[in-house]
């Protein structure tokens, strides 16, 4: 589905990514981990197309995306959520997502049809919001709903695309704990077929929903393998939660 | 650039704009003429105005593209409607094609550049924009007539029977109606997905960026669309008061424009029509011999309006309607 | 050649003027984010005060200019700490509305204080005349604005790069939030700054008044030069706008003299291109 083979990444003398290679197959659900400022949003911006590579391949479902600007490889199933929200604040949910859809299937360059007399587009609409329990908020705008919901918009549009790979940007950062449930639900009830990664601190959600866990430092790959593979890998105790760490 | 008032979002105008909304508005029309008979000239400058201005809120309403340029298209849609006149056909008609062609023609070969930009160097490339065309045109004598202006061309009667003279009234129709049916459209194709589109891009790019949106070609196409539509009223301008001066595609007209958008309200393409009547009235009666008063005005209104809440004309209208429908529900 | 060596220096005559009076607003507008339209204005005062005193007064030149700049920098102290700081976290489009609205004021107020002529400012003994400098002669009055704002250009250097408030100063544009958690007086730095950025451009006002004659309607009128030297030189950035005011006035100094049926249009022209490949400002990547 997606294969990274030897990216790479400096500004100027600083080397963000560090020959980092992975693979993933339809279905998986892969942990990007790693501390602060070991080059993991970076990683991510890179494989969406929002940074270019210096060095390295990029293969989608075995097409060369390298060299492909963001919007094509969103067109080509490769979506992504961001670390803060990016929403459009005075549009209702339900508008935005079928936004979304109008984009994905092209209705978006339609200039005369009413948007509302686009039936089927609002249904599913207010289907994706109603599977991630936004369906009470689907004419509410961003501005006025809480953080929580606010992630969650972000995954309902990154839903809409339908993506083949889902790539997750701390998708629970800044959410209070009271609104983190939610997110947790949605992050379980995702499509079985999608590849996803994700990008979390929050180890608890990590081990729960990973199959696979690739630990980045200082832009290299430290470690990889299944979650008990993790746990137990001496190296990555010691640089990820210092000595006295309890995995 | 994102403030949320208390007062209801701008946009939120029915979508499903029910045809009684359109047949009050026709109504309007007719009203208007029948108890003012005497004041076509002025209707007739904000109607025109008010397609301009319409034109300017896809732009800045809509896109959210905020540009002190917009009188260029303007200008280009006038002076083409004169020299259509003055030398292929008097037929108003096509020289309102022809209008509504320079002027997307205009915002194609401007835009293809303009668009690549945002916020402040894309509102300096703007000015720029129209100051070139201004100077343009007034070193073409030859064509445009320069300082003194493009005339004497003459209009043919509309539809072979409605004459254009001094008294306004078939100039009042014709602009009348052509408001009627620019609004009639604009509003449908900015309820259409690509609306959306623009909206989108208006509040957050990178979000549409992530959708796969290609935003160039989406502004570029809202441009040129904007530009036949300012071609259009800069076309009628043309054509009623048969004479185009240089001030049709000066700054300055370009700023009065943004100036009447925000007045009324940007976003629903009614503001745009409210803001001119209410600019252009204001303007009729502040109007003194002494033309500095009138800039106190106008100074005045700008430096207020940016402290009143967003859409305070349309809010407080509807406030007024809601007040009257009370009254007359309590009456019956 | 004769006339290149009077189109640079003309040039940069003009150049310098531009500089001086835009300097203030490009530091506000990276400092403050405030797009202010009005600036002009403050030229205009400046040259409005100065010629109320040397003409009408009688005062000595050096005085009344001085006194002109005093003003000018009371003027925008006060305008900034009621009016304009409110405006700061409002939309660049609510901030263009304000600062038209408010330059309309200015120009009513000017004709209603002075009349719609255009206000002279007649020149002292000693920047009458020419002088000799090498094998030229130059107007003395030329000299002196090139003088001045060289001047200028040292006296921010100190200020900017050897004082504890140039510190402050480029502290708060590279990072209000953080400068204000550091302990500095962020609106003491931005009303200073805004309020020296008036004085310059009363100073630029006077200096330029045979170049840009003050009449009421001075603001709106070069409202559109002011602004294209400084987003063509960067916001907040004094180099960028001596490199771009520089720049500008030898190429509108050049056209007026070898193509003036083109009018403008080289100065646009040149707008346009140094926009479109340096769109954050000149000397900026």
């Amino acid at each position: 589905m997606l294969r990274v083979d030897n990216l790479s990444k400096s500004f100027g003398g600083l080397t963000v990514t560090n020959d980092v290679s992975l693979s993933l197959q339809a279905g998986e659900r892969l942990a990007l981990i790693g501390p602060n400022g070991a080059g993991k949003t970076t990683l991510v911006n890179q494989i969406s197309g929002f940074l270019g590579a210096d060095a390295g391949t990029i293969h989608l479902q075995g097409e060369d995306v390298t060299r492909w600007p963001a919007h094509r490889r969103v067109r080509q199933g490769l979506v992504r959520t961001f670390q803060i929200s990016k929403l459009a604040f005075t549009l209702s949910a339900v508008d935005q997502v079928a936004l979304a859809i109008h984009q994905r299937d092209g209705s978006i360059n339609n200039m005369w049809r009413r948007k509302t007399s686009y039936g089927p587009v609002l249904d599913e609409a207010r289907s994706i919001l109603d599977a991630l329990q936004l369906g009470r908020l689907a004419h509410t705008t961003p501005s006025e709903m809480a953080y929580g919901d606010q992630r969650l918009v972000e995954v309902a549009l990154a839903l809409a695309l339908k993506p083949k790979v889902l790539l997750l940007d701390e998708p629970m950062a800044g959410v209070p704990k009271s609104e983190a449930q939610l997110i947790l639900d949605a992050l379980e009830r995702l499509p079985a077929d999608l590849a996803v990664v994700i990008i979390e601190h929050d180890m608890d959600l990590v081990f729960r929903f990973a199959q696979r866990i690739l630990v980045l430092a200082n832009g290299a790959m430290l470690a990889a393998g299944t979650p008990d593979d993790i746990r137990r890998n001496e190296v990555v105790r010691a640089v990820y939660l210092g000595k006295a760490g309890q995995l | 650039m994102q403030t949320t008032s208390a007062l209801p979002r701008m946009a939120s105008v029915p979508q499903r704009f029910s045809w009684h909304v359109y047949v009050i508005g026709l109504g309007l029309i007719l009203a208007l003429y029948w108890f003012f008979p005497g004041n076509t000239l002025i209707m007739t400058r904000i109607a025109i105005m008010a397609i301009f201005v319409m034109s300017l809120d896809l732009l800045t309403g809509y896109a959210g593209l905020a540009t002190l340029g917009h009188a260029a298209l303007y200008g280009a849609g006038a002076y083409a409607a004169g020299l259509c006149a003055k030398f292929l056909t008097g037929d108003p008609l096509i020289g309102l094609a022809a209008a509504a062609g320079a002027g997307a023609l205009l915002a194609l070969i401007s835009g293809a550049f303009l668009v690549r930009y945002q916020g402040l160097a894309f509102l300096m490339l703007t000015i720029a924009v129209v100051e070139i065309m201004h100077n343009l045109a007034s070193k073409m004598q030859h064509i445009t007539g320069g300082d003194d202006g493009l005339s004497g061309f003459a209009i043919d009667p509309l539809f072979g029977r409605f004459e254009f003279d001094i008294f306004g009234v078939t100039g009042y129709w014709y602009s009348a109606i052509a408001l009627f049916l620019c609004y009639v459209v604009l509003r449908r194709i900015m309820s259409s997905p690509f609306g959306l589109c623009c909206e989108g891009i208006r509040e957050n790019r990178d979000r549409m960026s992530a959708n796969g949106t290609r935003i160039y070609p989406q502004l570029l196409k809202l441009y040129v669309l904007s530009g036949a539509f300012a071609g259009i009223a800069g076309g009628l301008s043309a054509q009623i008061t048969q004479v185009v001066g240089l001030d049709s595609m000066g700054f300055t007209l370009s700023a009065e424009a943004l100036v009447m958008l925000v007045l009324g309200g940007a976003g629903n393409l009614v503001g745009a029509i409210l803001g001119t009547a209410l600019f252009t009235g204001i303007h009729h009666f502040a109007a003194t011999a002494n033309p500095f008063h009138w800039l106190f005005v106008i100074g005045g209104l700008l430096m207020l309006v940016v402290f009143l809440p967003r859409g305070f004309v349309q809010a407080a209208l509807k406030r007024l309607a809601r007040r009257v429908a009370d009254l007359a529900g309590r009456s019956a | 050649m004769p006339q290149l060596s009077n189109i640079l220096i003309d040039g940069v005559v003009y150049g310098m003027v531009l500089f001086i009076i835009s300097v203030g607003l490009s530091v506000t507008m990276g400092l403050m984010r405030f797009i202010n339209l009005s600036h002009g204005a403050f030229a205009m005062a400046g040259g409005y005060v100065a010629a109320l005193l040397i003409r009408e007064q009688g005062w000595p030149f050096g005085a009344g200019v001085a006194l002109a700049v005093l003003f000018t920098m009371t003027l925008a102290a006060v305008l900034e700490t009621f009016v304009f700081r409110h405006l700061y976290k409002k939309s660049e489009l609510q901030q263009v509305l304000f600062t038209i609205g408010f330059t309309f004021a200015c120009i009513a107020t000017a004709n209603l204080l002075a009349g719609a002529y255009i206000q002279t400012l007649p020149l002292p003994e000693w920047m009458q005349g020419s002088v000799a400098l090498g094998a030229r002669t130059l107007p003395k009055q030329r000299v002196v604005v090139v003088a001045a704002g060289a001047l200028v250009v040292l006296l921010l250097w100190l200020l900017v790069a050897r004082t504890r408030f140039g510190i402050w100063l480029r502290a708060s544009v590279d990072n209000a939030g953080m400068s204000s958690s550091l302990g500095i007086n962020i609106r003491l730095v931005q009303c200073a700054t805004f309020a020296i950025g008036a004085g310059l451009a009363a100073l630029g006002g006077v200096l330029g008044a045979e170049l840009m004659p003050l009449e009421p309607f001075y603001p709106l009128k070069y409202l559109v030069l002011m602004l294209v030297v400084v987003t063509v030189g960067g916001l907040g950035s004094i180099s960028g706008t001596l490199c771009a005011a520089l720049f500008l006035g030898i190429v509108d100094t050049a056209s007026r003299y070898l193509a003036s049926d083109f009018g403008n249009l080289f100065f646009y022209a040149a707008m346009i291109l140094l926009l479109a490949i340096r769109p954050h400002g000149i000397l900026r990547r």
